[in-house]
C-alpha cells in the first residue's frame, strides 16, 4: 500500500480527477487532497489519492547534501 | 524515472556508506526502528543493511497495515460478506490475510461472498452507486495515509444521498502505536529491545506532518529522523540519527523534506476531524490493546457506519501458537525467529499477517532473499 513512487501529473479534470503517469503507467487518481498540485507536478499517490506535492528545491537540497564532498577525515 | 533514479543511486549509496562508516564512534552500538513497512521493503530490496556499519542494527517495527489488523476484525468483515450478504470492498493486500479457522477474505469469494478488490476508497463508493439494490461496506483499514480518502468518500456518500453504502472503519494512528512499543517493558525496564532513534514514517508523515513526533523526542529522549522510502533516503536517515545519538542530541529531522512540511496536509487532517473521533482502546495484532489509537465514524456520520448498522460485536482471536508476528511487530524479535518462516509460512500461504503484505518484515525477508544470506554468513 504505501510503496507508491512519485507521480507526474499529465492532466487535470473535472472534480479533482486527474491522470498521472507512473513511469510510464497512465492511472486516474484523485487530487482532491492536493488541490493546487497542477500539471506538471509531481505528486506522491497513495490507494488512489494523492497525499502530497514533491516540491523541487527541497528534493534538490537533499541531494546535494548527498553528494557534499566529505571533509578530509581528521 | 524522476525523484526515483537520483535516489538509488548505486555511486552515491558507497559515497553515504562510506560516510556513515566514519560516522559511527568505535565500540558504540546504534540500535534504530524503521517504524514503516515501506521503510522495511525498502531495506531489504535493496540490501541497505549490507552498506550499514555493523554496529549499526535496523529494527522492524509495526507500521504494516495488513499486519496490525487483528483477526477479530476481519473474521466480522467475512462475516458480514457471508451471513449479512453484504458486498464487501476492500484494498488488494486484505484479502489473503489470515483469519480464525484458516479462512481469509479470499477464501471466502471462493465460497461464494461477493468480496470486491478496489483500488481506492472512491472504486467502493462508484460500486455502492451502481448497484443502489445491494448494501455494500468498504473495509477501510490502514494508517494516516489512507484516512483522509475514507473521510472524503463518506462526506460524498452523504451528498450524493446514498443509503446503501457503509464504511467498517479500522483506521490506526501511527504515534499511539510509537507511544505503544517506548512504553512497552522490553523496551522501558527489560531492554530486552534497546531503540537509540526512530527512522519516521514517509508518506504518514506528509499527512499530519513532522510535529507529532516532537513529543517522543522530547519524553522520551529518542531522535526521530523522517525519511522518504527510497535506499539512499534511509541511508542519509540512518546518518542524521547516529549523528544525533554521537551529540547526544534527540531532535526531530527532516530526510523527506521534498513532501513533508511541519503541519503535513492541513485539508487532509480537517476532512479527518470532521469525520472521525478517537477510539479509547483498539486491539493491534501484535501490540495488543492500544489505548486512544484508533479511529472510528462520529455519530453525526452514523448511518454509515457498518458497525451500527450492523451491531457488529467484536470478539478477539489469538494468532497461531507458532506464529512470532507479535514479538517481530514489537522489534522483539526478527522473522528468522520464527519456525514456520519459509518453511509452513511462505507467502503463497501465510500463516501470520507479517508474511502478507510485501510491507510486512517476514515478506520482505522472504522475497527478497534476506534469510538466504544469513543463513549463508552464519
Ligand atoms: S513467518 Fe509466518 S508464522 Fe512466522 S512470524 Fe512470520 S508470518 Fe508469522
Amino acid at each position: 500500500m504505501c510503496l507508491a513512487i512519485p507521480a507526474l501529473v499529465v492532466q487535470r479534470f473535472e472534480r479533482d480527477d486527474a491522470l498521472i503517469d507512473l513511469g510510464g503507467v497512465r492511472k486516474r487518481v484523485s487530487l482532491a487532497l492536493v488541490p493546487d498540485a497542477a500539471e506538471g507536478d509531481y505528486v506522491i499517490v497513495h490507494a488512489g489519492y494523492a497525499i502530497s506535492k514533491l516540491e523541487p528545491e527541497e528534493a534538490a537540497k537533499t541531494l546535494a547534501l548527498f553528494a557534499a564532498i566529505d571533509e578530509a577525515p581528521a | 524515472m524522476k525523484y526515483v533514479d537520483e535516489f538509488r543511486d548505486g555511486e552515491l549509496a558507497r559515497v553515504l556508506a562510506g560516510r556513515l562508516a566514519r560516522a559511527v564512534e568505535p565500540g558504540r552500538r546504534y540500535n534504530f526502528m524503521e517504524f514503516c513497512g515501506g521503510h522495511t521493503h525498502a531495506i531489504s530490496r535493496y540490501g541497505v543493511t549490507d552498506l550499514l556499519p555493523k554496529s549499526v542494527n535496523m529494527v522492524h517495527g509495526p507500521g504494516c497495515p495488513v499486519c496490525v489488523l487483528p483477526i477479530g476484525r476481519i473474521d466480522n468483515a467475512i462475516a458480514l460478506a457471508l451471513e449479512r450478504g453484504v458486498t464487501l470492498c476492500t484494498y488488494a493486500d486484505t484479502m489473503r490475510v489470515p483469519a480464525s479457522g484458516r479462512t481469509s477474505l479470499l477464501k471466502a469469494k471462493a465460497a461464494g461472498a461477493d468480496v470486491r478488490m478496489v483500488y481506492s476508497a472512491a472504486d467502493a463508493l462508484r460500486i455502492a452507486r451502481e448497484n443502489p439494490a445491494q448494501e455494500v461496506v468498504f473495509l477501510a483499514i490502514g494508517f494516516e495515509t489512507t484516512t483522509p480518502p475514507t473521510a472524503i468518500v463518506i462526506l460524498e456518500a452523504e451528498r450524493q444521498g446514498l443509503e446503501n453504502f457503509f464504511v467498517f472503519c479500522n483506521h490506526v494512528l501511527t504515534p499511539a502505536a510509537i507511544s505503544n512499543i517506548l512504553e512497552s517493558p522490553q523496551v522501558r525496564d527489560i531492554g530486552t529491545v534497546p531503540l537509540d532513534g526512530f527512522v519516521g514514517p514517509a508518506h504518514v508523515s506528509c499527512v499530519i506532518g513532522s510535529a507529532p513526533y516532537e513529543y517522543f523526542a522530547e519524553e522520551y529522549a529518542k531522535p526521530v529522523v523522517i525519511a522518504g522510502f527510497e535506499p539512499l533516503d534511509v541511508m542519509q536517515a540512518v546518518l542524521m540519527l547516529v549523528r544525533q545519538v554521537n551529540e547526544g542530541r534527540h531532535e526531530v529531522e527532516n530526510e523527506f523534506s521534498r513532501a513533508v512540511t511541519r503541519d503535513g496536509n492541513a485539508r487532509a487532517k480537517a476532512l479527518v476531524a470532521e469525520v472521525f473521533e478517537l477510539r479509547r482502546s483498539f486491539e493491534w495484532r501484535g501490540l495488543g490493546e492500544v489505548p486512544y489509537s484508533a479511529l472510528r465514524i462520529k455519530s453525526r456520520y452514523g448511518r454509515f457506519d457498518a458497525e451500527r448498522r450492523y451491531d457488529i460485536v467484536y470478539r478477539s482471536v489469538a494468532d497461531n501458537k507458532a506464529c512470532e508476528c507479535g514479538a517481530i511487530l514489537r522489534g522483539a524479535k526478527t522473522p528468522k525467529d520464527c519456525k514456520l518462516f519459509g518453511t509452513v509460512c511462505t507467502p503463497e500461504n501465510p500463516i501470520g499477517s507479517c508474511m502478507v503484505s510485501s510491507e510486512g518484515a517476514c515478506a520482505a525477508w522472504y522475497s527478497y532473499g534476506r534469510f538466504r544470506d544469513e543463513e549463508a554468513a552464519a
